[in-house]
C-alpha cells in the first residue's frame, strides 16, 4: 500500500490463497453458482424457514399451566386436543375464511371495472394518472390507513357527522362489517394491478374477432375476456385472500370480532405459545391448498 | 468491584434458579447482593400504563426524569396489556424489571423468571406500611421478591350525564336486558372472569364461591354463563386504557369496569365521568416491582425499586394513577399534589382493602393447603375467555 508505483515494472502477482482459489474456480461454473447462491439461500433456510420450524415445533411441546413456561422437547398433543375440543376455534376459523372470501369477492367486483377502464378506455395520460392513484395508497403505512378509517367510523366521527342530518348513526368501532369495509379498501390495489396487467395482455384483435362473429358485449365478456383474465383474478385473489386470512390488527382496531390472527396473537402474547403455534398451522394449511389450486388455474403466469 | 460482586452473586442466583427450574419451585437463595453498585446506564421495564411518567402529559408529574439524572440509568418502558402479557414479556428475558400485579407475581416467582430481592439495601423500604410487607404475592418462604408500588380497586366508571344517581352496585354491567345495552365497557382479559364470580358471590350464595380466583367446575361454568349473557347484552371490550377513554369520550360507552387512572384522565379533561367502588366490593390489584432473574442492569433496577418507594416518586405515581401510596412519607407528599388523596385511596386502611379481591393466579389446587386439584387453572381461564370473546 505504501510502496511507490514504479511505471513499467508491473509487480508479479503473488500466488496467494485467494488467487489459487480463483484459478481453481475459474473453469468450474457450477460451483461458482452454488457459492454465489449459498449466502442468500442460507439466509432463507436458516433465518426464515428455521425460525418458522422452531415456532411450529412449539405446537408439540408441553406448557406449565401455572408459570406459563414452555418445556421444550416434552412432546404432547395437548395444544391440538384443546383446538379440537373447543368449538370456538372452529367458529373463529370459519368466520375468518368467510371474511377472506367476502373481501376477495368485493375486491373483484370493485377492481374489475377500474382495471378495465384503465387498460381499455382511458387515454395514456389518464391511465398513468390512474396507475399512480392506485399505487399511491401503498406508499402510506398500513397503520396510518387503518387509523384514518377509525376516525371515519368512530362515534362522533366523520361518518356520524355526514349521517346526522339524515337521522342515522355510524357503526361505531365494534361492528364486524367495519373489518370487511377496511380490509376491502386496504387490499384493493393488490387486486387492481394484476387484473389491469391481465386485461392489457388481451390483444384487441380478439375482441374485434368476437364482434365480427356477432358476439355482443355480454357474450364477448363471458366467452373471451373473462376466461382470458381469470388467471389474473386468481392471482389477485391470492393477495386479498391470504392478507385477510392473516390480518389481526385491522379487526382489533375497527371491530370487536376475533379472527384466526387475533387468537394466535392473543395466545402468544398471553404466553400460550403451543396453542398459538398449533392454530397457526391452520392458515398455513389453507394457503397451501389455495396456492396449489391457484397454480392449477394458471395464476402464477399472470403475476 | 462491588458491581462485579453483585453481578457474580446474581449469576449464582441465576444458576441456582436455573437448576431448580422446570416446574419445581426455586429454593430460596440467601445469596443476595449486599450493596447497590454503579448504574449500568440503562433500564428496561415492563409497566402498567401510567407507571413511568416523564412529564409529557402534565409537567407536574415526572418521576422518570429525576431518576435518570440521579442514577444515570436511561429508562425504556414497554406497557403490558394484562398480567399474562406481562409474564410473557418477562419470559423473553429482555427486561430488567416489571410492575407486576398479584396474578403475575406468583407465576413469575414459581417460574424462576424473577430473582429474590435484598430489601435491606433499599433505604426507603423501611418506611413502607407494614400492611404491604410479607404478603403471599411478594414474599415466599420469608424471601422477598420485590417491593410494593401501590394498590387500588377496579372501579365502576360511568357517564354522569346519562347516569345521574351514582350506582351503588355492579348491576348496571350485569343485568340481563340492561338499559345500557351496547354501551357497557369491559376489561378484555381472562382475569375479568373473577368479577363475574364476585358478582355471583352476592347474587348466588348457594354456589359457595369463597374466592373469586379459585373456582370449581360448577362455579366456573356459572361465571362463564354470566359473561356470555353480558356479551350478548352488547358488552364492548377494552384492551388499552386509551381505547376506553376514546370510547367514553365519544359517548359510545356509558358504564363499565375501569381503573382510577382513566377516571382521573377524563375528569382532568372536564368530561362528565365518575368512578365508584360498588357496595359488594371489587376486584383490585396490589402491584410489586420485581427484578428479572437475569437482569442485564441489576444495579439500575435496584436503584429504580428504591426510587419508586421514595416519598416524591411514590407520591407522584400513586396520585397520577389514582392508587394508594405505600408509605406515610409518600402519603404526605401526595397530599401536597392532591389534598385528601390518602383518605380517598384508604392508603393504610386494611379494613377497606379486605373488601378488595386482589388479582391472583387461578390454580388447579385452589391455592389452598390440601393437595386436591378441584379448581380451574390459568389455562382454563384463558381458554374460557377466548371462547367468550371469540364465539
Amino acid at each position: 500500500m505504501t510502496a511507490p508505483i514504479t511505471p513499467g515494472a508491473s509487480p508479479r502477482p503473488r500466488a496467494g490463497i485467494a488467487r489459487r482459489a480463483a484459478i481453481w474456480l475459474f473453469p468450474r461454473r457450477g460451483i461458482q453458482l452454488r457459492l454465489l447462491l449459498a449466502t442468500p439461500l442460507g439466509w432463507l433456510v436458516i433465518a426464515y424457514l428455521g425460525s418458522l420450524v422452531v415456532l411450529l415445533l412449539n405446537a408439540f411441546w408441553a406448557k406449565d399451566a401455572f408459570t406459563g413456561n414452555v418445556e421444550p422437547f416434552a412432546w404432547t398433543l395437548d395444544a391440538f386436543n384443546s383446538l379440537f375440543r373447543n368449538e370456538v376455534y372452529r367458529t373463529v376459523a370459519l368466520r375468518t375464511i368467510g371474511m377472506a372470501a367476502l373481501v376477495t369477492m368485493t375486491d373483484v367486483l370493485l377492481a374489475f371495472p377500474i382495471a378495465y377502464y384503465m387498460s381499455r378506455i382511458a387515454s395514456p395520460r389518464v391511465r398513468n394518472a390512474l396507475v399512480i392513484a392506485v399505487l399511491m395508497p401503498l406508499w402510506a403505512a398500513y397503520l396510518v390507513k387503518v387509523y384514518a378509517w377509525r376516525t371515519v367510523l368512530q362515534g362522533n366521527g366523520l361518518l356520524d357527522w355526514i349521517l346526522e342530518p339524515l337521522g342515522l348513526k355510524g357503526p361505531g368501532l365494534t361492528e364486524i362489517s367495519n373489518t370487511w369495509l377496511v380490509l376491502s379498501y386496504l387490499w384493493l390495489p393488490y387486486m387492481i394491478l394484476p387484473v389491469y396487467a391481465g386485461l392489457e395482455r388481451i390483444p384487441k384483435s380478439l375482441l374485434e374477432a368476437s364482434a365480427d362473429l356477432g358476439g355482443r358485449a355480454g357474450m364477448t365478456f363471458r366467452r373471451v375476456i373473462l376466461p382470458l383474465v381469470f388467471p389474473a383474478l386468481v392471482a389477485g385473489s391470492i393477495f386479498t385472500f391470504s392478507l385477510t386470512l392473516g390480518d389481526y390488527i385491522t379487526p382489533d382496531l375497527v371491530s370487536d370480532a376475533k379472527f384466526i390472527g387475533n387468537v394466535i396473537y392473543d395466545n402468544s402474547s398471553l404466553g400460550n405459545l403451543p396453542l398459538a403455534a398449533a392454530y397457526s398451522m391452520l392458515p398455513i394449511g389453507i394457503m397451501t391448498i389455495y396456492l396449489l389450486i391457484a397454480r392449477r388455474l394458471g395464476a402464477f403466469e399472470s403475476l | 468491584m462491588i458491581k462485579r460482586k453483585l453481578v457474580g452473586t446474581l449469576g449464582v442466583i441465576a444458576i441456582v434458579a436455573a437448576a431448580c427450574g422446570g416446574g419445581a419451585s426455586p429454593k430460596p437463595s440467601l445469596d443476595l447482593p449486599t450493596s447497590i453498585g454503579a448504574g449500568e446506564g440503562e433500564l428496561n421495564l415492563v409497566i402498567w400504563a401510567g407507571y413511568a411518567e416523564r412529564g409529557d402529559i402534565d409537567p407536574g408529574y415526572n418521576w422518570v426524569g429525576p431518576f435518570e439524572t440521579a442514577s444515570g440509568c436511561k429508562v425504556t418502558v414497554t406497557e403490558m396489556t394484562d398480567s399474562s402479557n406481562g409474564v410473557s414479556l418477562m419470559q423473553s428475558g429482555q427486561y430488567d424489571g416489571i410492575s407486576a400485579s398479584g396474578d403475575a407475581t406468583t407465576r413469575l416467582i414459581a417460574g424462576g423468571t424473577v430473582a429474590a430481592v435484598n430489601v435491606d439495601i433499599l433505604p426507603n423500604y423501611a418506611n413502607v406500611f407494614a400492611g404491604l410487607k410479607d404478603l403471599p404475592h411478594n414474599t415466599v418462604d420469608g424471601v422477598h421478591y420485590g417491593v410494593p408500588h401501590g394498590r387500588g380497586p377496579n372501579l365502576l366508571m360511568y357517564n354522569t350525564d346519562v347516569i345521574t344517581t351514582p350506582p351503588t352496585s355492579w348491576d348496571p354491567v350485569w343485568e340481563d336486558g340492561s338499559m345500557y345495552n351496547g354501551k357497557i365497557s369491559i376489561y378484555d382479559s381472562s382475569i375479568y372472569i373473577a368479577d363475574a364470580a364476585l358478582h355471583l358471590m352476592t347474587k348466588q350464595p348457594d354456589l359457595g364461591i369463597k374466592n373469586p380466583y379459585q373456582l370449581n367446575d360448577a362455579q366456573f361454568e356459572a361465571a362463564v354463563k354470566l359473561l356470555e349473557q353480558q356479551r350478548d347484552n352488547g358488552a364492548n371490550y377494552w384492551g388499552s386504557y386509551s381505547d376506553q377513554v376514546a370510547q367514553y369520550a365519544a359517548g359510545d360507552m356509558v358504564v363499565g369496569t375501569s381503573w382510577q387512572f382513566q377516571v382521573n384522565l377524563m375528569q382532568a379533561e372536564g368530561q362528565p365521568i365518575a368512578g365508584v367502588l360498588p357496595d359488594e366490593g371489587s376486584t383490585g390489584w396490589s402491584d410489586t416491582w420485581m427484578i428479572a432473574k437475569d437482569a442485564k442492569n441489576p444495579n439500575c433496577m435496584y436503584k429504580w425499586m428504591d426510587h419508586m418507594m421514595s416519598a416524591e416518586a411514590n407520591g407522584q405515581a400513586t396520585v397520577w394513577f389514582g392508587e394508594a401510596p405505600t408509605s406515610q412519607q409518600a402519603c404526605d407528599y401526595a397530599e401536597t399534589l392532591s389534598p385528601g388523596h390518602c383518605e380517598l385511596t384508604h392508603a393504610d386502611d386494611e379494613a377497606y382493602y379486605d373488601k378488595i379481591w386482589y388479582w391472583s393466579t387461578p390454580q388447579a389446587d385452589c391455592a389452598d393447603t390440601d393437595a386436591a386439584t378441584t379448581c380451574k387453572d390459568q389455562d382454563a381461564w384463558v381458554e374460557a375467555w377466548t371462547q367468550i370473546r371469540g364465539a
